[in-house]
């Protein structure tokens, strides 16, 4: 039984559907996260592609106003609280995380499970909406009071399921900081963990701070929907203000839970490609950490126009441009490492280049929007939408993309089709520019966000935008459909170590890993996570 | 695992580990603070915005429910402490019958709790109901946070009776013993923080005059 037991991988150990749905493996906990997370990001996909498409022309195009103002509803909600909040650390923090560290689970494998249960019942009552009820809510995803509250549409279950999601969020979380406290190998100390580690560290403590506020917040949007109770309705005495407040206490450091796990996707990715050593360890470490930090203190800057005092809002102004400098350490460290590297180009680095490029753009508008003088014109126009998406999108979900491309050997133990990836990889990122960068312009000459309608004069960004997101569906469907070839190839043999340059410990177990993740005692390198001069040798076999 | 014949890693996620569990528990703990955190905030803003209306709403209060419901809180909190030094010394039963005198506590206080409740429903203070509806704004805000926040401190003390109920069966059954006893003390530490919550809820409602 056991040397036939050795020689399954995590993929073969068991079968069936229950071995998979019940299963505690992180491993297969994460591939759980990863089908269920790309699924609801096909349909997040296919609402943009839709809203995209009504507005090819000024007018009435293929759908009414209300159908408008719900489809970008659950485009929001769905690519927020489905797809961007759990995508990185459910399914590559999963997966990675104990491998990174030595380990050969999570601190709480059942808790783990549970998490991804909890998420299958919100996206199962977010999506309900779209079937049951009165049609889903028609408020954006910032479910802003008092429309929320006045709505006819169906805000309750939006918002309970975006409350129970959160709580799978926070589970993920608190597992994670247990772990990298608990669980690293003898002889990884904090300063020897992988950088991915360390941004799943900060996003974790995020995740666990801040959510519970909107949780409580969202909680108080149902009693103000049921019981009429006057929270938030400025007509029996709320301040709907106050609801912007607790919104983004949350939100907005939810952002960094979106952007902190591709910060440390990068740090993995650029040091294998460019096989040397990462520049500036600590920095990159800590810049997370900071950003998470500061991240709390900037929540005002999306409520520069809804009313808070002169001081305030100079304050939030400063703090948001604080949040640029480490940030900027750590895009100036990720360059700084590829300088005199010998860079070897695979599809996970063009992934990583473009995240860079893009996020640049994203970070760098980001800065006009903290500017109060240059918001109050740019508040809730089309730049703001360019904005996030670059960061978003350009950034994140580059990112994410670049993690498949990057560990799919390790993780199925297959290989897909190179120069495929490689072509995606340009229609995504000409189809992506081609659909964003108009919308920064268009939102510059004063294009309102949220409309169906628009006046003439904008008429030709947005149909180069609409143009855009055909090419970016285009290369989404070819990488989508690569990867899925790719799987259904023959089983061959892959490396350990498959892109020869990999340093962090996965890339010293079997690829696909066994169930207990090592046949042998991982070794760290001497100096660090990223030491390239005193690298572990991996052999494929034990003689 | 079994499945890696003749290896196995030092830091597996299976050991049990008592140090993990507790971490868990407190992170899980600084959640809930800040759950209730939310409203706390929302009781700030709302109590500067109207305090006369605030202050006026809170003579409805039974003072002396709300104190005798305080000290049966504490003294559940001292039961519960005295239960897990009781199972580190190995006196398991002991343990159990200083845990079923925290659950008695616990019933007492949601006991209580529901005649006050009723009263005021009967009044017709429950938002949605009539009276309230005729409040003035202020007013009527300080019994919804009422209503909301004793209402989920209550859901909080279920679920901490339900989490004591386990420890007793457990300690019943010999899953817990002296060597092994973090359930007990994460019990524990879940009711405390019920009954801190409840030492800032009290003063909020009930005292600040």
């Amino acid at each position: 039984m056991t040397n036939t037991a050795l020689s399954l991988n995590y993929l073969q150990a068991k079968k069936g559907i229950f071995s998979w749905i019940f299963s505690v493996d992180h491993k297969r906990i994460a591939l759980l996260y990863l089908y269920s997370i790309g699924t609801f990001f096909l349909v997040g996909v296919t609402l943009g592609v839709l809203m995209r498409l009504e507005l090819l022309n000024p007018g009435k195009d293929i759908m009414e106003a209300q159908t408008y103002n719900q489809v970008f509803t659950m485009h929001g909600v769905i690519m927020i609280f489905l797809f961007i909040i759990p995508s990185i650390p459910a399914v590559f923090g999963n997966f990675f995380l104990p491998i990174m560290l030595g380990t050969d689970d999570v601190s709480f494998p059942r808790l783990n499970l549970l998490s991804w249960w909890i998420y299958i019942i919100g996206a199962i009552m977010a999506l309900s909406t779209l079937l049951f009820g009165d049609g889903p809510a028609d408020t954006g995803w910032t479910f802003y009071a008092p429309y929320s509250v006045k709505t006819g549409t169906n805000v309750t279950m939006s918002v309970l399921a975006a409350f129970v999601l959160g709580f799978s969020s926070i589970l993920t979380g608190l597992n994670f900081i247990v772990t990298i406290h608990r669980l690293r190998t003898p002889g990884m100390s904090f300063m020897k963990m992988p950088l991915f580690a360390w941004a799943l560290y900060a996003t974790s403590w995020i995740q666990l701070l801040a959510t519970p506020i909107i949780g409580i917040t969202l909680l108080m949007i149902v009693a103000e929907r049921v019981f009429g109770v006057g929270l938030f309705d400025p007509s029996i005495g709320g301040d709907p203000i106050l609801y912007q407040h607790l919104f983004w206490i949350y939100s907005h450091p939810a952002v960094y839970i979106m952007a902190l796990p591709a910060f440390g996707i990068i740090s993995e990715l650029l040091p294998t490609f460019a096989n040397r050593t990462i520049f500036g360890y600590k920095a990159i470490a800590f810049s997370s950490l900071a950003i998470a930090f500061v991240g709390y203190f900037v929540w005002g800057h999306h409520m520069f126009t809804s009313g808070m005092s002169g001081p305030a809002r100079i304050i939030f102004s400063i703090m948001t441009f604080l949040v640029a400098i480490p940030t900027a350490i750590k895009v100036f460290n990720w360059v700084a490492t590829l300088y005199k590297g010998s860079i070897d180009v695979q599809p996970p680095l063009l992934y990583a280049l473009g995240f860079i490029f893009q996020f640049m753009i994203g970070g760098l508008s980001g800065l006009v929007l903290g500017a109060l003088a240059a918001d109050i014109h740019l508040h809730d126009t089309y730049f703001v939408v360019g904005h996030f998406h670059y960061v978003m999108f350009g950034g994140t979900g580059f990112a994410f993309f670049g993690a498949i491309h990057y560990w799919y050997p390790k993780i199925w133990g297959r290989m897909y089709n190179k120069l495929v990836a490689n072509i995606a990889f340009f229609i995504l990122f000409i189809g992506f520019n081609t659909l964003y960068f108009p919308m920064m312009i268009v939102g510059l000459m004063g294009m309102p966000r949220r409309y169906y309608d628009y006046l003439p004069e904008f008429h030709l960004p947005n149909m180069i935008s609409t143009y855009g997101s055909w090419i970016l569906a285009t290369g989404l469907l070819l990488m989508l459909g690569n990867l899925i070839a790719g799987s259904r190839r023959k089983r061959e043999h892959i490396d350990r170590n498959y892109w020869k340059t990999g340093i962090t410990l996965e890339w010293q177990t079997l690829s696909p890993p066994p169930v207990s993740n090592f046949d042998r005692m991982p070794v760290l390198p001497k100096d660090g996570p990223y030491d390239y001069d005193h690298k572990p040798e991996i052999k494929e076999k034990e003689d | 695992m079994e499945h890696t014949a003749g290896f196995s890693l030092p830091n597996s996620g299976h050991n049990r580990d008592a140090e993990a569990s507790k971490m868990g528990m407190w992170l899980f703990l600084f959640t809930e603070l800040l759950l209730f955190g939310g409203l706390f905030i929302v009781y700030m803003v709302y109590r500067s915005l109207n305090p006369e209306a605030f202050l006026l709403a809170s003579f409805e209060l039974d003072v002396t429910l709300g104190t005798f419901n305080t000290v049966v809180l504490l003294v559940s909190s001292m039961t519960i402490a005295m239960s897990i030094t009781a199972i580190q010394k190995g006196n398991s039963k002991l343990s159990i019958q200083l845990l079923v005198v925290t659950l008695v506590a616990a019933t007492v206080f949601l006991i209580v709790k529901y005649f006050e409740w009723s009263s005021k429903i009967h009044h017709g203070l429950f938002p949605g109901q009539e009276l309230y509806a005729s409040l003035p704004p202020g007013e009527s805000l300080f019994f919804f946070l009422y209503f909301f926040m004793t209402g989920l401190h209550a859901l909080h003390i279920i679920i901490g009776g339900i989490i004591i109920g386990v420890v007793v069966y457990r300690t019943r059954k010999g899953l817990i013993s002296s060597e092994k006893y973090t359930l007990t003390e994460n019990a524990g530490l879940y009711w405390h923080l019920v009954d801190l919550i409840w030492i800032y809820l009290f003063p909020l409602f009930y005292l600040i005059h």
